[in-house]
């Protein structure tokens, strides 16, 4: 603020000029600073709130029912589409790839392996950050805009109980699920081209697949999706019940959910698959 | 300890009292140390222009904005440091009318009127159902609004079923927000007759607050004018017209000129 004031007044002194503006630039990289870890104290400060909430009765059933229906199956579409084209793209470059020095056999490998490891969950978290983050983000922003979360208060609901609680918990158990048929119509993608496009024989094709599989590959897939369930779902919450004034504020808790969730998700990824894998 | 201590000073038909309660939001002093106290089943409305604090005031009243520095006791128990679950406890004595109603739009009429009664009460469904079309009726809308959804009612019916939310647990203090705020004058004044008949019929003490005048005539029994986050006149309903200050003058008459500049706020 002083620096502020000092900068209105425009000092002669063009030695006292240059020490406003590094004082200025410093006060912003210091601000920035700030910013930055007071927003990781207060989503830590949310997490920890939210997943208490979740294992503290009392429970709303019918929320978390009708969060794992919204959360689950209503994203079957987009999720099994991503992953059969996924699938289907992998095995048809691998094999433009692979032809070259006669290694088409490893295709059945290639597609298994990346589906189930890397790209079933990390499209899958993609996709249901655009479409549950958001629309979390969003409701739960207007609730907040319309005093629909104070009128919780007043009713003697918590919140975090009402409206976290059963779409944290939604997001963690479901993305597993979703991410088990992704993996499954993922390797159908790469088995459709390789058999029918690419003349591969139907048996050696599956049971390479099956041969070559391991529980690993597909179980950190699945540690990873539900990682990612929670990173989505905690987002869009964190973002709504924080959610500015207005519509602007409405639109500005869709942006920051989605784009949050995004980059967790792929941060998460690669910390996960270290982890897992090294 | 302290608030047991405290019970035995405080009078005992102060229901809602705040002392010296301040609230800035950074550099934005918007409460003063406002000091004011209702007894049991009065009903004050606080007066004052946009900005002067008002609704900042009464959510602290509530305990949905923490002050920085003061008092709110109800009943003479000291609230302002009470933990989630004694907050929860405390809630169920208030019932709060929202300016834009808040009614929960995924949930039907009838399920928002109950909402109180079916999270803390575990009234049974059907029941809660029934008392749900009793409360609407009070307020004089049909049963056959019950299984509509918020956004299907006008503005002045969806006031109307907030205030049946509001007092369907049968508080003890209802706050009421700006309550005829975006009505027409004639449904702006059956919701102030529906206000006076419900305090009426639950005996609750009632913190209003409003900008409009006819309301506050109409529905108070001591009025305060809160201005720059302090309260600087309170007195009887019927002492508003002679009110010995030019600020509460030159509102109640709702001049632009005057000691209160607008712009400034």
């Amino acid at each position: 603020m002083e620096t502020a004031t000092a900068n209105k007044e425009k000092p002669t002194n063009p030695l006292t000029y240059a020490a406003c503006v590094l004082l200025g630039f410093l006060q912003r990289i210091g601000e920035m600073f700030l910013g930055f870890f007071s927003g990781v104290g207060r989503i830590s400060a949310f997490t920890a709130n939210g997943v208490r909430h979740s294992f503290t009765p009392p429970f709303y059933g019918r929320h978390i029912f009708r969060q794992l229906i919204d959360i689950g199956y209503y994203s079957l579409p987009v999720v099994g589409l991503t992953a059969l084209f996924t699938g289907m793209v992998l095995a048809l470059q691998s094999y433009t790839g692979f032809s070259r020095f006669n290694a088409e056999s490893a295709i059945a490998n290639v597609v298994a392996l990346s589906i189930t490891r890397e790209l079933a969950p990390v499209l899958a978290g993609l996709m249901v950050s655009g479409r549950i983050g958001a629309s979390i983000a969003a409701e739960i922003a207007t609730m907040r805009v319309t005093e629909q979360i104070d009128a919780l208060v007043t009713l003697s609901t918590n919140p975090f109980k009402y409206l976290v609680a059963p779409r944290l918990i939604a997001g963690t158990l479901m993305l597993p699920v979703l991410v088990l048929v992704a993996d499954i119509i993922g390797i159908m993608g790469g088995y459709i081209v390789s058999v029918f496009a690419l003349d591969f024989l139907s048996e050696t094709y599956l049971r390479q697949t099956w041969n070559f599989i391991q529980f690993m590959d597909v179980f950190s897939g699945l540690v990873k999706a539900a990682v990612f369930g929670f990173i989505v779902t905690l987002m869009g919450c964190y973002h709504g019940y924080n959610a500015g004034r207005g519509a602007q504020g409405v639109g500005a808790a869709t942006i920051n959910a989605v784009v949050s969730s995004s980059i967790l998700i792929l941060i998460f990824n690669y910390v996960l698959t270290q982890v897992f894998f090294s | 300890m302290t608030a047991n201590l405290k019970i035995k000073k405080a009078p005992r038909n102060i229901k809602l009292a705040l002392d010296n309660v301040s609230k800035s939001f950074g550099n934005n002093q918007v409460l003063n140390g406002v000091s004011l106290s209702i007894p049991k089943g009065k009903s004050l409305v606080v007066i004052g222009g946009s900005g002067s604090g008002k609704s900042v005031m009464l959510k602290c009243a509530l305990g949905l904005i923490t002050p920085d520095s003061g008092t709110i006791k109800v009943d003479g128990m000291n609230t302002t440091g009470y933990s989630a679950d004694q907050r929860n406890e405390l809630m169920k004595k208030f019932g709060m009318l929202f300016q834009g109603g808040a009614l929960f739009d995924s949930l039907s009429i009838w399920e928002n009127v109950a909402f109180g009664l079916m999270q803390n009460n575990k009234t049974p469904k059907k029941e809660a159902r029934e008392i749900a079309i009793e409360k609407l009726r009070s307020v004089g809308l049909g049963a056959r609004v019950a299984d509509l959804y918020p956004a299907e009612l006008s503005g002045g019916m969806q006031k109307r079923v907030s205030l049946a939310r509001a007092i369907a647990a049968e508080p003890e203090i209802i706050f009421f927000d700006e309550p005829t705020t975006g009505l027409d004058p004639i449904m702006a004044d059956v919701i102030n007759d529906l206000i006076i008949k419900c305090r009426e019929e639950l005996g609750a003490t009632t913190l209003s607050i409003t900008h409009d005048m006819a309301s506050a005539r109409k529905i108070a029994d001591n009025i305060a004018m809160l201005y720059q986050g302090k309260i600087i006149w309170h007195g009887k309903a019927g002492e508003i017209d002679k009110p010995n200050n030019i600020y509460v003058e030159q509102f109640v008459h709702g001049r632009a000129d005057g000691p209160i500049n607008m712009d400034a706020a």
